[in-house]
């Protein structure tokens, strides 16, 4: 064989892995979006998603401080222990948090509800447009994924909104390459999604690798449940039982964080992330076929929600 | 064909994978219209490797039986919009993900009716690989060729003649053959690729993941074999290296104490569009032409000796020199052209048709440029490749030879040559609206 092959055996693989791949096109996405928005906002949930978001962006900005601010939507029906993750990460990052409540919009009557205990998780699309508009925003960068859903495998990484916050999946700007158009009209924003091309394994593995830390949530723990079809819903104070449903403690995790109204655990003994990706690798059912109470309604309910300026 | 150029082809691949860059990833594009099986195809992929969760199972098999389906209909998994679910229909490109313990699979899936050729540029602009599915019964037709020469038009060298539907034609070799024989020989004309071409049945999943033994004329690879083991990407580690800066870091390191001095660290942010970076290179900075030696590129707090194509890193340089956005680090020997006009094909993406008089906003690599279209050369007819000369404008799905003049300089390679350097996006100035896609000739 000629010197080259040599070369190419002595030498390390040149290659990078899925993961290396997938890191550096999130980098690079961040980078634009800063370098080309007056404003940009990256939302953040205390989720998982937004966990490993929150990580790149560390890594796109280093040496620097991450150069934008955080902005929560809460339901005021999040978990404790998350809403302090949250606040813990905020200061370790070092970056300014804006936690806006769709208690608020209530108040005000921009959000109206049909009961007290009504699930608020699609609200907080309302409460979200009050807060781009309040600063101004122009950017919002989310930790959404295509894989997640149907409607969103159809969704850019680079969205534009108008100033309802609509989504038109009929018109949606073409994406080429890594050539972002991030250029939008005065009042209109673009959502920005990072990590589109990251499936919850994909999600999983870099956490492993870069040991990034998450609420206990997502790893087991004992807790009170009640099975309602297949679904295991949480026994809170927002998802009582009901009469003659049978309350069992068993022992679980979160797949996917989010409203309490509306997030169910999974039975699961997987402690580590280490024992999540084995579990992942040999789970049957999607993340949000699994846990999820409000995409269950119909198979459209997140295009709906989208198109009302949801995430 | 004979059996034995298959086998020796795929001999070939597997070799060539092993010695270059088998990456973890490989990204793809399908062409074909549903009746060629594509959809079907994809839920085949899909399902065979376990990508196909059971609740998603479940649902598409609920819907498939209440529309009086004998078997699933497939398209229900990758159709993902109420509209399209509604009238049976596919509106936009839409991305798949699955992976086998060898390799990652992205899929760019784009529906095969109209706004056609706006769809496939989109979607085929990322991909490494395109799969082209033919119909056993009907051959190569009209937009075979069409695909095959987007595919081409959009630097995709590895292609993929799916002739599928093998079952309805009794899995006859010659029929086979004489498909394969046609394509080549009009594939052949369009410029160098590597075809491997693979007679299955998506329907029944023969050859697509699983090797089927029962085509005893067929020793290739299955269509999964063949993915798992085709180098992505093999163009970009080998050509010259060129890094636009995304953004100037400037902070200050030290903290002052024990009569230390602060001293100002400046990095340069960017992505590796080709080539490799090593410590101790000399680059050349565009456009101010200043030489200077690398002497430290990182991933955050991870020090490395070296990087290679698609890396974001922050490369710090052993002199001062004025960089900013829009810039390009540069091997110093092969060096971009600098320019103010360049010649490109261009895809009309807008239902605005172009305005020959107006200004327009070009975006290179991390660079944005007012540009005009100073000559619209010809335009093909993607159906016949017959250039149409002189046509007074674009409307959507046209592709265009033209001259652009630029007001500031780009620095650019062939399209042929870098994929990222050689590629922009028209903006329009007043809607902001994406309008166009082009490539450097």
């Amino acid at each position: 064989m000629n010197s080259q092959s040599n070369d190419l055996l002595d030498q390390p693989h040149p290659s990078a892995d899925h993961l290396d791949l997938l890191e550096a096109e999130a980098l690079f996405i961040l980078r634009e979006v800063t370098a080309e928005c007056r404003h940009p906002v990256m939302l953040y949930s205390g989720g998982k998603d937004s966990a490993v978001l929150l990580h790149l962006a560390y890594k796109a900005f280093h040496p620097e401080r991450i150069g934008l601010a955080l902005l929560h939507i809460d339901t005021g029906h999040n978990y404790d222990e998350v809403i302090a993750y949250r606040d813990r990460m905020a200061e370790r990052y070092d970056c300014q948090l804006h936690v806006r409540n769709v208690e608020d919009s209530i108040r005000k009557g921009s959000v109206r509800l049909r009961h007290p205990l009504e699930s608020r998780n699609s609200h907080q699309s309302v409460t979200l447009m009050e807060a781009i508009a309040e600063f101004g925003f122009d950017a919002c960068l989310g930790g959404a994924r295509r894989d997640e859903e149907k409607a969103r495998a159809k969704e850019r990484i680079v969205s534009v909104r108008d100033e309802f916050g609509q989504w038109e999946p009929k018109n949606q700007r073409p994406e080429l390459w890594s050539l972002y158009n991030t250029r939008v009209a005065p009042g209109n924003h673009v959502r920005v999604f990072p990590i589109s091309n990251w499936t919850e394994l994909d999600v999983w593995q870099y956490i492993q690798r870069e040991d990034i830390e998450l609420p206990e949530l997502y790893f087991s723990h004992l807790r009170d449940i009640v099975r309602r079809g297949d679904i295991l819903v949480p026994v809170t104070h927002l998802t009582p039982a009901n009469q003659g449903e049978t309350v069992e403690t068993i022992s679980c995790r979160f797949r996917t964080v989010g409203d309490i109204s509306c997030t169910a655990p999974v039975a699961s003994t997987a402690i580590t992330v280490a024992d999540i990706i084995a579990e992942t690798t040999q789970c049957l059912l999607t993340e949000r076929g699994a846990t999820r109470l409000d995409d269950r309604a119909s198979d459209g309910a997140m295009e709906q929600r989208k198109k009302e300026g949801y995430f | 064909m004979n059996p034995l150029v298959h086998q020796a082809l795929h001999t070939e691949t597997i070799e060539l994978a092993q010695n270059q860059c088998l990456s973890g990833l490989l990204r793809f594009i399908t062409a074909g219209s549903v009746d060629d099986g594509k959809s079907t195809l994809i839920g085949r992929l899909l399902y065979d490797t376990g990508n196909v969760a059971a609740d998603q199972l479940a649902s598409i098999q609920a819907t498939s039986q209440k529309r009086g389906l004998a078997a699933i209909d497939w398209s229900l998994l990758t159709d993902g919009l109420i509209a399209e679910r509604e009238q049976g229909i596919t509106i936009d490109v839409a991305y798949r993900y699955f992976s086998t313990a060898r390799r990652k699979f992205i899929i760019g899936d784009a529906p095969g009716h109209e706004q056609y050729t706006r769809n496939m540029v989109t979607a085929a602009s990322s991909a490494d690989l395109a799969i082209l599915l033919v119909d056993a019964r009907k051959g190569v037709i009209t937009q075979t060729r069409r695909h095959a020469y987007l595919a081409h038009l959009l630097g995709i060298r590895e292609l993929v003649l799916a002739v599928n539907k093998m079952d309805l034609v009794d899995w006859q070799p010659s029929i086979y053959r004489s498909i394969v024989d046609e394509f080549n020989a009009f594939v052949s004309q369009l410029g160098r690729h590597h075809v491997q071409a693979i007679p299955l049945s998506a329907l029944n999943g023969t050859n697509v993941a699983t090797h089927a033994e029962a085509i005893p004329w067929y020793d290739g690879p299955s269509l999964l074999e063949h993915l798992e083991s085709i180098p992505s990407r093999r163009d970009a580690d080998q050509t010259p290296m060129r890094l636009p800066v995304q953004r100037v870091v400037r902070v200050m390191m030290g903290n002052g104490a024990n009569g230390a001095t602060e001293k100002e660290f400046r990095g340069y942010q960017g992505t590796l569009a080709s080539g490799h970076l090593h410590v101790g290179d000399e680059v050349e900075v565009m456009p101010s032409g200043q030489r200077a030696r690398v002497t430290g590129l990182n991933i955050a707090e991870q020090a490395l000796q070296k990087a290679s194509a698609d890396r974001s890193v922050v490369v710090s340089l052993d002199r001062e020199i004025d960089i900013s956005r829009g810039d390009m680090l540069s091997d110093p020997i092969q060096l971009p052209r600098v320019t103010k006009g360049i010649t490109a094909d261009v895809c009309w993406l807008s239902e605005q048709p172009l305005q020959t008089h107006g200004k327009y906003l070009i975006k290179h690599t991390t660079r944005s440029v007012n540009a005009l279209f100073d000559d619209l050369i010809y335009r093909v007819d993607v159906n016949t490749l017959a250039h149409e000369a002189a046509p007074e404008s674009a409307v959507m799905n046209d592709i265009l030879r033209v001259k652009l003049k630029l007001q500031q300089p780009l620095f650019v390679d062939n399209y042929s040559d870098n994929r990222t350097t050689g590629s922009f996006i028209v903006i329009d100035p007043v809607s902001f609206h994406t309008v166009a896609a082009g490539v450097i000739i």
